[in-house]
């Protein structure tokens, strides 16, 4: 909402700078986005008079003038046609702007004569598009003025921020009010002119949807001529932002502007029978004065006569029935529209308007007859005319609200503790009725002020007025002792998981959580698909990290980065639910090439595991009990025989790990193998509470003994198998067992596989004897035995 | 001289003479080996008198120890010296560059949202989380914006279709902002309430400033005689710790929003520096100015009664900010894009160490 400062003093009276009118703006909560003054960009120019015009002794088309500026005679050189000795015009000084061309005009010889300045053209100075000649001013007017001053352009336009519950101040005298109760300036009272009208309206207005358009007021006018507005009108509308159009619309516009009412001006020419507001009829078919063309529904009211729709009721009038400039007789149409219904109606047509902005946030509904008058008014002095009586077809809503308050709340709500007779005033000021009862207050609240609802709203209109400076900070009641833990469980493990993937060399980062339908396709889809995705990139939530993290090892790979480790923590959406899941991926090289390892070395697919597990393992799960198990997840994500699940029994899956497929890979468009990581974080068992105390531990005082078995078996018989078989073999000696070394090849059959285990054994109270020794080593190759292994001889 | 004398002479002069550890051996065995000049010597002592014995015994036992100590100090010298040859073979360009181990680091959102998780915490906040994908009850309706009001057009809403309305028949929708951890936490959750709720919310803008998916906080506290007072000093104390400065001035201008009444959008001082922003001081301050920073207020009655609370006990106050935008102005990113790109160069410039936990005592800027 703009205003000019000219505009505000025609509802304000006082001494008051731009400047003051802008700080108490923004104190009480009308947010001010800008300042522009149209006078800034005259600077320099002034009202100057032609004394003598030569000849220029060097070029035919120009001449020498003596100009007298005010504050003496300067030489100017000019091209244009009309200058003329006694012309008095307007003279750009050395240094001025030229607004149209940005150009700073400067002392300079023209063909070798000093020109010192130039006359200008009102194309020059953007106040319209003559470049036929310079700007001829009346003769009287004063020589040495700024042009600006003369032209009264000196008018600041201020920008401010309505917020959406102050319908009120979507007009001049709105603002105009706040700024006065804030103790700027008086508002001076409304002009209401008394309209005598002569005569029935001649055409009859009704309305059949009272639920929507409880009131539509009106009145005819024969015989007005609708030409320009007047001069005031127009600039004023123009420093607003509105287009000037023809009188009658200008009036319209302006009276929104003025006192936040819409009005609509119908010509009667193009009416046939009443004029009502009705349901419009499903698939009824407007053109609205922005051209375009709306299917309307059932839900909608309209105005329209026995033909047709002539208005998209409180949003925008129809195309056809507009005003022309051979517009002779018009109908203004005043009512009040229910505000929810006009935001339906404008949501589901998308349409937005001026009117539409107001009504659905609830015009004044006590404002209807006098707004009929000052409409009318303004057509009869601009446009002439004879009026007809006015007429009302229903009833505004007219119930007084009052809200039951107590004043020590500015305090024990706003903070501010205000006196309660200063709270009155405030709230006088601003148009509200106060009866004590008994210390508490019933406050009546003015027609205009819809949002008002209820104490809290009284409390914010006597701290605004006084200024939230005026808050005192109050400290927060702090807890006896150090502060407590707050961090849940989950945000713990989120926040070890994090710090461990960085401290792994990981980069953390943070992707869309949207993607395309083609990258979540090989995840299965996703399950939440956006209605109004902002493109078809963004479109789906994303059922796994993985594409997200693709996509950025793919933006890496074409910036030329070779070694990507990267991470996310963040959710996955499925149909149930949101799951908090971490992802990382490797692509590129995992050591670069260097003086002593030579070539670069790839990831491969036990750095998945690696990382999977030692991640795992900062996350609080039980690393020991986790059971590697085949791939789960279906389509071609993973490598199929280098990927793996790393379970807590055979269903709980805590995460999965291994090499992407190259497919996948190949889709995101990035090179070479990828390995990657999804850790499900909500699969993870919760650690039980148990104290900080752990559990009793002395490190025996015997050292381990560690004894080597070399085992042939099959191709297919899995490492953790085998182990698992021997670290089974006898539970009371055997603390350890790891594979270190598996070899196929010359010496070993086909279809069989060495593999040598080394085992770690505890002796507890007295160092093991041979004899023991051997008794656990037959029970380990026993129990490799049993699991398909054979010692090798 | 005697025998003995001539013989350590000759002895001693050797050994400092060897050259190698062969040498020095060799003069062992030379001298102290069965057959040795020494070892000879003192044999001839069991045939000698007690007499004679008292006199030579000590001479002989002197010159074995002589020797011995000889060879040894010899065999040392050599030992370092071959050590000294071997060392300086094995000399090596150290200025060669060693293995580098991938660095990581935190993303700066996450690093903001710890910190301020820190802050509050010492506040006696909780970290409160919600859903991302939310109904439109708790995301607007219950938060005091009705289906026809005009601030719903404020938010840019990502809808789902209507198949994915819940079991209630509410609309789906990526939350706009992380007001309904609000209602979540006061439907499920007694008074007294502190907390904060960080996470992602979504809008459908995209410029220069905007993305669709950003990041925020909401600050929620449900007492007793809680009032603007309150708010204000919360909003200090967190933006003096967060920004490390005590110079931090707020403006709080009334404003609107459906959910808090009364309204305040928060405004801080800063002064622009080599292109910056640099938050703190007056905003009225000769080279200062403010910049809109959050948005606030006590929590509407209605909002809390729509939460199964009674307004007339319990009252309090909320803020929302924008995590990604407070990173921004501490750490000095310019363009909010890149916090989204995983641009692994943008990453390690201003992403965090592993360890750079941040911490009361430590600074939360660790």
């Amino acid at each position: 909402m703009k205003i000019t400062l000219d505009w505000l003093c025609d509802h304000l009276d006082g001494d008051f700078s731009v400047a003051d009118v802008v700080a108490t703006l923004n104190r009480i909560g009308h947010e001010v986005e800008g300042v522009e003054n149209p006078a800034g960009k005259l600077a320099g120019f002034r009202v100057a008079k032609v004394l003598t015009a030569e000849k220029h002794p060097q070029a035919d088309k120009l001449q020498v003038l003596t100009v007298d500026t005010g504050e003496g005679v300067l030489q100017v050189v000019c091209g244009a046609p009309n200058a003329r000795a006694g012309l008095v015009g307007v003279l750009g000084l050395p240094g001025a702007v030229v607004p149209a061309n940005g150009m700073e005009l400067k002392v300079a010889a023209v063909r070798g004569v000093e020109s010192n300045g130039m006359m200008c053209s009102t194309r020059e100075l953007e106040l319209g598009d003559d470049h036929d000649g310079i700007i001829e001013l009346p003769a009287d007017a004063p020589v040495g003025t700024p042009f600006a001053d003369y032209a009264q352009a000196n008018d600041p336009v201020v920008d401010i921020s309505i917020t959406p519950n102050r319908q009120d101040c979507m007009g001049v005298r709105g603002i105009a009010r706040d700024l006065a109760a804030a103790g700027l300036g008086t508002l001076k009272p409304l002009d209401v002119p008394t309209i005598i009208g002569e005569g029935a309206p001649a055409t009859e207005i009704a309305t059949l949807d009272p639920e929507a358009c409880p009131a539509f007021f009106g009145r005819t006018i024969s015989g007005v001529t609708n030409g320009v507005a007047p001069e005031w009108m127009r600039r004023r509308l123009e420093a607003v932002g509105q287009r000037s159009i023809s009188a009658l619309v200008d009036i319209s516009n302006y009276v929104m502007f003025d006192l936040g009412r819409p009005s609509h001006i119908y010509d009667r020419a193009k009416l046939t029978g009443a004029l009502v507001a009705r349901r419009a009829m499903d698939g009824e078919t407007v053109t609205a004065l922005n051209g375009k063309d709306y299917v309307l529904t059932d839900t909608m009211t309209v105005i329209a006569d026995d033909r047709e729709v002539h208005d998209i009721a409180g949003i925008m009038g129809g195309e056809h029935s507009g005003c022309s400039e051979t517009t002779t007789d018009v109908l203004i149409e005043i009512a009040y529209f229910t505000p929810e219904r006009i935001a339906l109606t404008g949501q589901a047509l998308g349409l937005s308007s001026d009117a539409r902005s107001r009504f659905e946030r609830g015009v004044d509904p006590a404002f209807l007859d006098d707004a009929t008058a000052i409409v009318t008014a303004h057509i009869l002095n601009i446009c002439g005319g004879n009026p007809s009586t006015a007429t009302r077809a229903g009833t505004p809503p007219a119930e007084v609200k009052t809200i039951d308050y107590d004043p020590a709340l500015s305090a024990t709500l706003g903070g501010i503790a205000i006196a309660p007779d200063r709270q009155k005033d405030i709230l006088a000021a601003l148009g509200f009725g106060v009866i004590e009862q008994g210390g508490r207050w019933q406050v009546s609240v003015p027609s205009w002020r819809r949002d008002m609802d209820g104490a809290p709203d009284v409390v914010e209109e006597v701290t605004r007025i006084t200024g939230f400076d005026a808050i005192a900070s109050a400290p927060l009641p702090r807890a006896d002792g150090v502060a407590k833990p707050t961090a849940t469980p989950e945000q713990l493990v989120e926040r070890r998981l994090r710090r461990a993937a960085a401290a792994a060399g990981f980069d953390e980062a943070v992707t869309w959580s949207f993607i395309s339908e083609a990258d979540a396709a090989p995840f299965g889809g996703g399950a939440w698909s956006l209605a109004n995705p902002i493109s078809e990139d963004l479109k789906v939530m994303r059922p796994s990290l993985l594409p997200g993290l693709l996509a950025a090892a793919a933006r890496n790979r074409n910036r030329g980065a070779d070694s990507i480790r990267l991470f996310e923590i963040g959710r996955r959406y499925l149909a149930d639910a949101e799951h908090p899941t971490l992802g990382v991926l490797m692509a590129g090289d995992k050591s670069a090439r260097g003086w002593q390892a030579g070539k670069a070395a790839p990831f491969d697919a036990f750095d998945a595991k690696a990382a999977a597990l030692a991640l795992l393992e900062a996350a609080g799960a039980p690393a020991d009990r986790l059971q590697v198990m085949e791939a789960v997840t279906g389509g071609n994500i993973w490598h199929p025989g280098r990927s793996a699940t790393l379970r807590l029994g055979p269903k709980a899956v805590l995460a999965e790990f291994g090499a992407l497929h190259p497919a996948l890979t190949r889709a995101f468009d990035v090179d070479g193998p990828v390995m990657a990581v999804q850790i499900f974080l909500d699969a993870i068992p919760a650690k039980r509470a148990s104290g900080p105390a752990r559990a009793a531990f002395a490190p025996p005082a015997l050292q381990s003994v560690r004894r080597d078995f070399a085992f042939l078996a099959a191709t297919s018989l899995t490492a953790a198998d085998l182990v698992r078989a021997i670290r089974g073999a006898d539970k009371a000696a055997i603390v350890d067992a790891r594979l270190f070394d598996r070899f196929a090849g010359q010496g070993v059959p086909e279809g069989q596989v060495s593999l040598a285990v080394e085992v770690e054994l505890q002796p507890a109270e007295k160092s093991f004897t041979d004899a023991e020794l051997k008794a656990i080593a037959d029970k380990v190759v026993a129990a490799a035995a049993k699991a398909g292994a054979t010692l090798r001889g | 001289m005697s025998d003995i004398e001539a013989i350590r002479a000759q002895l001693l002069g050797d050994i400092e003479a060897a050259a190698d550890a062969g040498a020095v051996e060799a003069l062992r065995v030379a001298a102290l080996g069965k057959a040795g000049s020494i070892t000879a010597l003192l044999k001839t002592l069991g045939a000698m008198s007690p007499e004679e014995r008292q006199a030579q015994g000590p001479a002989i036992h002197g010159l074995r120890e002589a020797v011995t100590a000889a060879l040894a100090a010899r065999k040392e010298v050599l030992d370092a010296a071959a050590l000294d040859i071997r060392l300086a073979a094995e000399a090596i360009d150290m200025t060669l560059p060693a293995d580098a181990s991938p660095r990581g680091s935190v993303h700066p959102v996450s690093q903001v949202m710890d910190e301020l998780a820190e802050i509050f915490a010492d506040m006696g906040f909780a970290v409160a989380t919600g859903p991302e994908i939310e109904d439109d009850w708790r995301n607007f309706t219950a938060l005091n914006i009705p289906e026809t009001h005009p601030a719903r057009a404020m938010h840019d809403t990502f809808y789902f279709p209507a198949q994915m309305n819940d079991a209630e028949g509410r609309a789906m929708l990526l939350r706009t902002h992380t007001s309904p951890v609000q209602i979540r936490t006061m439907m499920s959750q007694e008074p007294p309430i502190r907390i904060i709720a960080p996470g992602r919310v979504y809008r459908s803008d995209s410029d220069a400033t905007h993305t669709p998916m950003f990041h925020q906080v909401e600050g929620l506290v449900i007492d007793r005689g809680i009032h603007m007072g309150h708010l204000k000093w919360t909003l200090e104390t967190f933006l003096k710790a967060y920004f490390e400065r005590d110079d931090i001035v707020l403006r709080l201008r009334p404003s609107y929003f459906p959910f808090t009444e009364p309204s305040a959008e928060v405004d801080v001082g800063y002064k622009q520096e080599k292109g910056r922003r640099i938050v703190g001081g007056n905003g009225d301050d000769e080279g200062h100015a403010w910049m809109e920073l959050l948005g606030s207020g006590m929590v509407n009655r209605r909002v809390i009664a729509n939460c199964g609370l009674d307004p007339d006990e319990w009252q309090g106050f909320a803020f929302g900010v924008g995590v990604d935008r407070l990173a921004m102005l501490k750490y000095g990113m310019d363009d909010l894009r890149a916090f989204f790109d995983g641009d692994l160069r943008w990453l390690a410039h201003y992403g965090f160490g592993a360890l750079s936990v941040p911490t009361l005592s430590g600074g939360v800027s660790a």
